[in-house]
C-alpha cells in the first residue's frame, strides 16, 4: 500500500502545525528529512533538512505498525505553524518516490481497515463522516462551479478526444478509422501541456491568496524595521494575530491589506558577523526573506548586505524625521510616508493576485502536475510510432486518472461516445 | 420428475459453455435446447475473437472452456489482430467455417462427461419457496435441478424485421421463446429491448472476385486454444469491396422503408455495428464504406459481407448490393433483417450472474444485454461454474477486474448496466497492459485447476510451460551485461554504466528475444516460443509495477463484500441522495460501491465502518 502524508491540523494562522506520515515508507521518509529518527514513541527534536537547506526545526515523533493510529507505521513532523514551512515540508514528500498526498478520509479509512478503531468509536465516526462528506461537497462544488469547471472540463474534453483518437486506432483497427491520429493527437497534447504549464505557474499566486502573501522587511542592525513594523501593525486595524515566529529570529504579522491577506516578516537585522549563535540567525534571516513574496529593504546610511532586491521589491530610507534624503523615505516615528508605503505593497501584490490561477492547493497542483508528467510520456510514445499506442493511451490514462481528482470520474464510457461519435465504426 | 444438479436452458454460445463448465465440476448436467443440431450455430457473422474478443476466448480456453478449441478446429483464416502494436492490444481472430464449427462443438459435447443434451422448449420455471428449483417444458414434462442457468439470446419476444415486414422469431428460421418471455415478465424482472441487425448472405459463385482485392490470414497463424498450435483446415482469403455514391443515393431514397428509420423498431442498437442505413445518414461525408466478403466455410458458396448489416426490405437490398463493385450480378441467398429481443437489465445480477432476487436461477448470454458470441460464452461460463459450485455447496467464484477480461465485463454488466448492446474492447480494461490474450494461461489456469475445471490433459502441458518459463526467467535474469557489453553485441542501450540483465534488455522496444538469443549464447538452448512469452513479460515490466498499487488498492476494495441485506437507511451521516442511489444499485463490494456516481470516499469510510462492525459481530 502507498505511503500517504498529509497537514493533520487546521492549516494556517497555528502556532503548531502536524504533517502525518502513514505506510512502509513513513519512517524512511521521515528519515530522509530528519536524519536519525528518535525511538518510537519518544519525541525528538530534530532538523528538517532537504539538500542540505534546512526546512525547520520539528519534533518528530515515531510510531511502530500495529501501534498508530492507522495501524501502519507512522511518522508525525510537529513544525513551527508558518505556512511556508509547512507547504516546503509537504512539497519536501511529495517529492519523494512511493508517496503521496493523502485523499480526504484516507488515514481514517486506513484506520478503519486495520482495526485500529473500537465499536464506540466507529459509531462515533457517523458525525465526522458527516462535517466531511459536507466540507468535502462544498469543496468539490467550489472547485466545480464557475471558472474552475468551465476550464477543466476543456482539459477534460481535449485529454478524452485525445484518448479516444489512440483507442480507435487500437480497437477497430479493422475499420475505415483514420490511419494517421498522430498530428492530432500532438496537437491535442501540447495544448494540453501548455494550459496545464500555465495554470501551474498561476496556482502559486492562488494559493498565496488563500493562505496570504509574505513581505519581508530587511534592514541592518537598528535601521528601525521593528518600528516600522510596529507601525504598520498599530495603523492597521486588520491585523488577525500575532504569533511567535518560526525562529526567534523572524517576527510574523498577520495583516489585511486591502483585501489580501499579508504575513509580514521582521528578520533579524543583516550584517557580517563572528558570532556564532548571531551568524546562524542571520543566516536564517536571510533565508526567509529570500523566500517571501515581496522584500521592503529599509536603508540607513548604507547599503543592506548579503542580499540582493529582486524585481518589485521596494527600497525606503529609514529615519526620515533625523535627516533628508533624495528617495522614497519613511519614518517610523513620524509616521511619514507610511502610507504611501502601504499604498504600493498593497498595489504590487493585487496586482499578482490579479494574474493568479484557480488552482489553489498543494493537492491541485500535484494534480496538474501528475497530469502534465504523464502528458510528458504520451508525446514521446506517440512520437515513436503507432507500434506504441498502448504505452501512450496508458499515459494518457494516467493523465486522465490525474485530473480525476479534480473533475470527479472520467469513465471509459466517455472515450467510447467520442470514438462513435467521430468514426464509422463497425465493418 | 428427472433430476440434474444443474439445467442449462438453450444451446447458444453461452449455454453450450455454461453446460460444458458445469459439467466440468463434475455436476450432472442437462443442456436443454431447442435443436440439438442447432448447437454450435452461429447466428450472425462466420467469425470468433478479435480484439477484447480474442481475449475473452483465450480466457475461456484458459480455464479448459470449448470455444477456443471448437475455433481452432473450423478456422479457415487466422488473424492477429494489432500485430504490428504491442502484445498488450494483439487479439487473436479467425474466420470459422460454419460447418465445422457446430460439427466441432457437437462433437465436444457428446464427448463430455456429465453431460445431456434434452430437445425441448423451455416454457416455464418452477418456483418453490422463492427458489428456481426447475424447469417445464413445452410438451408439459418436468425436470429438477439445485441450479438453472437461462441463456436464451435473442430469442426472448424475438421480432424479426425486413422493410416494414415484421414476423416473431428468436433468429432467421427459429421460433421466439414467447411462454418464457411471458414468465419473466411475471417474475417481475426489469426488462428491456434492444435490437441488433444481420447483412443479406450472398451466393459467392455469381461474385466477380478477380477483379476485387483479397485479404489472406497471417503467415504464421496463431491459435486460440493454449493446446494447439497450427490450424486444422485448409486457409483461406476474404475479399475486400467498398459501397460507393450510387450505393448510398439508393439507401438514402428508401430510408422511410427501412426498419429502423420507418420507425418500426422502438430497441436501442449497437454503435459499433451499426447498419449500412445508420453509417450512410450519420457519415454523410464519407462517400465508401469498406464491406469484407467472408466465405462462409470451405465447402460452402455463401458469402457473408461484413459491413452492410440492413433492415432494408428485400428488393433495396438486392439494388444496392448490385451497385457495389464486384456484386453487379450477385444472387441473395438470405435478406438482411434486424432484430428485437427482451433482456434483463443485468444490475439485477450478482457477479456470479445469478438474480439477486430470484435464488437458483442464472442469466448468462445475450439476455443480459451483450452482443457476440464470445461474450455470451465467457458469461457462460461463469454462470455454469457458479451454478455448479453453488449446488455442491462451494464457495462462488468472482472473477475481478483486475485479473481477466471476463471480470471487467462482468463487472460493467452488474455495476453499471447496458444502454446499448455491451461488446468487449481492450479500452475497457483499465490494467490491460498485464491482462493480455498471450498471458491468459499464466492468469487463470491456476485457478482453473484449483476449482477443479481443468482437465488432465491442460494441466499437464501447463505446469510443463510454467516451470520452462521460470527457468527461463531466471536464466535471463542471471546473464547480466554491462553498457559496453551490450554494444559490443550490437545491442543498443544507453552508455550509462548501469548493468541490466537479458530479462530487462528485453524491455527495451527494439531488442526482441531471437536478437538477443543470437548474441548470448547460453540462451540458445531456450525453447524461442518461452523466450518470445517472458519477452513480452518483460516488454510491460515498468508499467506494471506502477499499476500494481492500484491493483493491490482495487482488490482490497474488492475483498469487502457488502451482504444483500445491508441496510443504507440505517447509516446516520450518510446523506439521503447517496442512501438512495446504493439501495438501488445494491454493490456487492466496497468496490463497486466506489464506482456508484456521487459517491464520496467519506461515504465509504461509513460503510466500511459498518462492514467491519459486523465482521467483529460475526467473529464474536
Ligand atoms: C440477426 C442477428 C444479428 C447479430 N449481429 C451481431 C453482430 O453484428 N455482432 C455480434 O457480435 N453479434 C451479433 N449477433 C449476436 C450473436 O449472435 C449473439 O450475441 C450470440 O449468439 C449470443 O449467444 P447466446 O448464447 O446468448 O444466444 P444464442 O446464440 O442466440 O442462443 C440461444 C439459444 O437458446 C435456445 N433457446 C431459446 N429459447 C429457448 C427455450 N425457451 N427453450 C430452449 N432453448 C431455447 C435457442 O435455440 C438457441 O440455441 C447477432 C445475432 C442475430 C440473431
Amino acid at each position: 500500500m502507498e505511503t500517504i502524508f498529509a497537514l493533520a491540523t487546521a492549516r494556517g494562522k497555528a502556532g503548531v502545525a502536524v504533517i502525518r506520515i502513514s505506510g512502509a515508507l513513513a519512517w524512511e521518509a521521515a528519515g530522509r528529512l530528519a536524519g536519525r529518527l528518535p525511538e518510537p514513541r519518544v519525541a525528538g527534536l530534530r532538523h528538517l533538512r532537504l539538500d542540505g537547506e534546512t526546512l525547520d526545526e520539528a519534533v518528530v515523533i515515531c510510531f511502530a505498525e500495529g501501534a498508530s493510529f492507522t495501524g501502519e507505521e507512522v511518522a508525525e513532523l510537529h513544525l513551527h505553524g508558518a505556512m511556508a514551512t509547512v507547504t516546503a515540508v509537504l512539497r519536501a514528500l511529495s517529492g519523494m518516490e512511493g508517496l503521496r498526498l493523502a485523499e480526504p478520509g484516507e488515514f481514517t479509512r486506513r484506520a478503519l481497515e486495520n482495526g485500529r478503531l473500537d465499536l464506540a468509536q466507529v459509531e462515533g465516526l457517523s458525525d465526522l463522516i458527516e462535517s466531511e462528506t459536507e466540507s468535502q461537497r462544498k469543496q468539490a462544488l467550489a472547485v466545480l462551479s464557475g471558472a474552475v469547471g468551465t476550464m477543466v472540463e476543456g482539459w477534460r474534453a481535449k485529454l478524452v478526444r485525445a484518448a479516444a483518437l489512440l483507442e480507435a486506432t487500437i480497437d477497430f483497427v479493422d475499420e475505415d478509422v483514420p490511419v494517421d491520429v498522430t498530428p492530432e493527437v500532438i496537437e491535442l497534447i501540447d495544448d494540453l501541456r501548455r494550459d496545464l504549464r500555465w495554470e501551474m505557474d498561476r496556482s502559486g499566486a492562488a494559493e498565496r491568496i488563500r493562505e496570504g502573501f509574505e513581505v519581508a522587511i530587511v534592514g541592518r542592525p537598528n535601521a528601525g524595521k521593528s518600528t516600522l513594523l510596529n507601525m504598520l501593525a498599530g495603523r492597521e486595524a486588520a491585523i488577525t494575530s500575532e504569533i511567535a515566529g518560526t525562529t526567534r529570529d523572524v517576527i510574523e504579522v498577520r495583516m489585511d491589506l486591502g483585501g489580501l491577506a499579508v504575513t509580514l516578516l521582521d528578520t533579524a537585522g543583516l550584517r557580517e558577523t563572528a558570532d556564532v549563535v548571531e551568524a546562524i540567525g542571520v543566516e536564517r534571516a536571510v533565508q526567509r526573506a529570500q523566500g517571501a513574496d515581496l522584500r521592503i529593504f529599509l536603508l540607513d546610511d548604507a547599503d543592506v548586505p548579503m542580499i540582493a532586491p529582486k524585481p518589485d521589491d521596494l527600497i525606503v530610507f529609514g529615519k526620515a524625521d533625523l535627516r533628508s534624503v533624495d528617495g522614497f523615505a519613511i519614518s517610523g516615528k513620524t509616521g511619514e510616508g507610511l502610507d504611501r508605503l502601504i499604498a504600493e505593497v498593497t498595489a504590487i501584490l493585487a496586482n499578482r493576485a490579479a494574474g493568479a490561477g484557480v488552482m489553489s492547493r498543494e493537492r491541485h497542483r500535484a494534480a496538474l502536475s501528475r497530469a502534465f508528467d504523464a502528458l510528458d510520456s504520451a508525446r514521446n510514445e506517440v512520437l515513436r510510432g503507432t507500434e506504441r499506442a498502448e504505452l501512450a493511451a496508458e499515459s494518457l490514462r494516467q493523465a486522465l486518472r490525474a485530473l480525476e481528482a479534480l473533475v470527479g470520474h472520467v469513465d471509459v464510457e466517455h472515450l467510447l461516445d467520442e470514438i462513435f461519435a467521430s468514426f464509422c465504426i463497425g465493418k | 420428475m428427472k433430476h440434474f444438479d444443474v439445467i442449462v436452458v438453450g444451446g447458444g454460445h453461452a449455454g453450450t459453455e455454461a453446460a460444458h463448465g458445469s459439467a466440468r465440476m463434475g455436476a450432472e448436467t442437462a443442456l436443454v435446447t431447442l435443436r440439438r443440431d442447432a448447437i454450435g450455430v452461429m447466428s450472425c457473422n462466420p467469425a470468433i475473437g478479435g480484439l477484447g474478443k480474442g481475449h475473452l476466448v483465450r480466457e475461456i480456453d484458459a480455464l479448459d472452456g470449448v470455444m477456443g478449441r471448437a475455433a481452432d478446429f473450423a478456422g479457415i483464416q487466422f488473424r492477429l489482430l494489432n500485430r504490428r502494436k504491442g502484445p498488450a492490444v494483439q487479439g487473436p481472430r479467425t474466420q470459422a467455417d460454419r460447418k465445422l464449427y457446430r460439427e466441432a462443438m457437437q462433437k465436444l459435447t457428446d464427448d463430455q462427461p456429465h453431460l445431456t443434451v434434452i430437445e425441448g422448449e423451455v416454457a416455464d420455471l418452477i418456483v418453490t419457496e422463492g427458489k428456481v428449483s426447475g424447469v417445464i417444458l413445452a410438451d408439459g414434462s418436468q425436470l429438477a435441478a439445485g441450479g438453472i442457468v437461462l441463456t436464451t439470446g435473442t430469442f426472448l419476444n424475438g421480432v424479426i424485421h425486413i422493410g416494414d415486414r415484421q414476423k416473431p422469431g428468436g433468429r432467421i428460421g427459429d421460433q421466439p421463446s414467447v411462454a418464457l418471455a411471458a414468465r419473466l415478465r411475471d417474475l417481475s424482472l426489469p426488462l428491456g429491448r434492444l435490437k441488433t441487425g444481420t447483412p443479406p448472405r450472398l451466393d459467392g459463385k455469381t461474385i466477380r472476385w478477380d477483379i476485387l482485392d483479397s485479404q489472406p490470414g497471417d503467415d504464421d497463424p496463431e491459435m486460440f486454444s493454449f493446446l494447439h498450435d497450427k490450424p486444422f483446415v485448409r486457409q483461406v482469403s476474404c475479399g475486400i469491396t467498398h459501397t460507393n455514391e450510387q450505393t448510398h443515393d439508393i439507401i438514402r431514397e428508401n430510408l422511410n422503408r427501412s426498419a429502423m428509420y420507418g420507425g418500426h423498431i422502438s430497441g436501442v442498437g449497437p454503435r459499433y455495428c451499426p447498419s449500412i442505413e445508420d453509417k450512410v445518414v450519420r457519415f454523410a461525408d464519407k462517400n465508401a464504406h469498406q464491406v469484407f466478403l467472408e466465405p462462409e466455410g470451405l465447402d460452402d458458396d455463401t458469402i457473408y459481407p461484413n459491413g452492410v448489416s440492413t433492415s432494408l426490405p428485400e428488393d433495396v437490398q438486392e439494388r444496392y448490393i448490385r451497385s457495389i463493385r464486384g456484386l453487379e450480378n450477385v444472387r441473395i441467398l438470405q435478406p438482411g433483417y434486424a432484430i428485437e429481443y427482451d433482456f434483463v437489465d443485468p444490475r439485477a445480477l450478482k457477479p456470479t450472474l445469478e438474480l439477486r432476487d430470484l435464488p437458483g436461477l442464472y442469466l448468462a448470454g445475450q439476455i443480459n444485454g451483450t452482443t457476440g458470441y464470445e461474450e455470451a460464452a465467457a458469461q457462460g461460463l461463469v454462470a455454469g461454474l457458479n451454478a455448479a459450485l453453488c449446488v455442491q455447496s462451494r464457495d462462488p467464484m468472482i472473477f475481478s477486474r483486475t485479473s481477466s477480461y471476463i471480470g471487467v465485463m462482468i463487472d460493467d454488466l452488474v455495476t453499471r448496466g447496458v444502454s446499448e448492446p455491451y461488446r468487449m474492447f481492450t479500452s475497457r480494461a483499465e490494467f490491460r497492459l498485464s491482462l493480455r490474450a498471450d498471458n491468459a494461461d499464466q492468469r487463470l489456469t491456476g485457478v482453473g485447476l484449483a476449482l477443479g475445471c481443468v482437465g488432465e490433459e491442460r494441466r499437464r502441458s501447463f505446469s510443463d510451460k510454467m516451470e520452462r518459463l521460470s527457468a527461463g526467467k531466471d536464466l535471463l535474469a542471471s546473464i547480466v551485461l554491462t553498457p559496453k557489453e551490450a554494444a559490443l553485441r550490437g545491442l543498443r542501450v544507453n552508455q550509462d554504466g548501469a548493468k541490466r540483465s537479458a530479462y530487462s534488455l528485453l524491455s527495451f522496444p527494439d531488442i526482441d528475444f531471437s536478437q538477443l538469443a543470437a548474441v548470448i549464447p547460453e540462451l540458445g538452448a531456450m525453447d524461442p516460443k518461452i523466450g518470445e512469452q517472458l519477452a513480452r513479460d518483460a516488454l510491460y515490466a515498468h508499467y506494471i509495477i506502477r499499476q500494481e498499487n492500484d491493483i493491490a488498492a482495487l482488490k482490497r476494495d474488492e475483498d469487502w463484500v457488502i451482504p444483500d441485506d445491508f441496510d443504507y437507511s440505517a447509516l446516520s451521516g450518510l446523506s439521503n441522495e447517496l442512501k438512495l442511489k446504493l439501495g438501488r444499485a445494491r454493490p456487492q463490494t466496497l468496490a463497486q460501491a466506489g464506482r456508484i456516481d456521487g459517491m464520496t470516499p467519506a461515504a465509504l469510510a461509513l460503510i466500511l465502518a459498518r462492514l467491519r462492525q459486523g465482521r467483529r459481530a460475526a467473529i464474536a
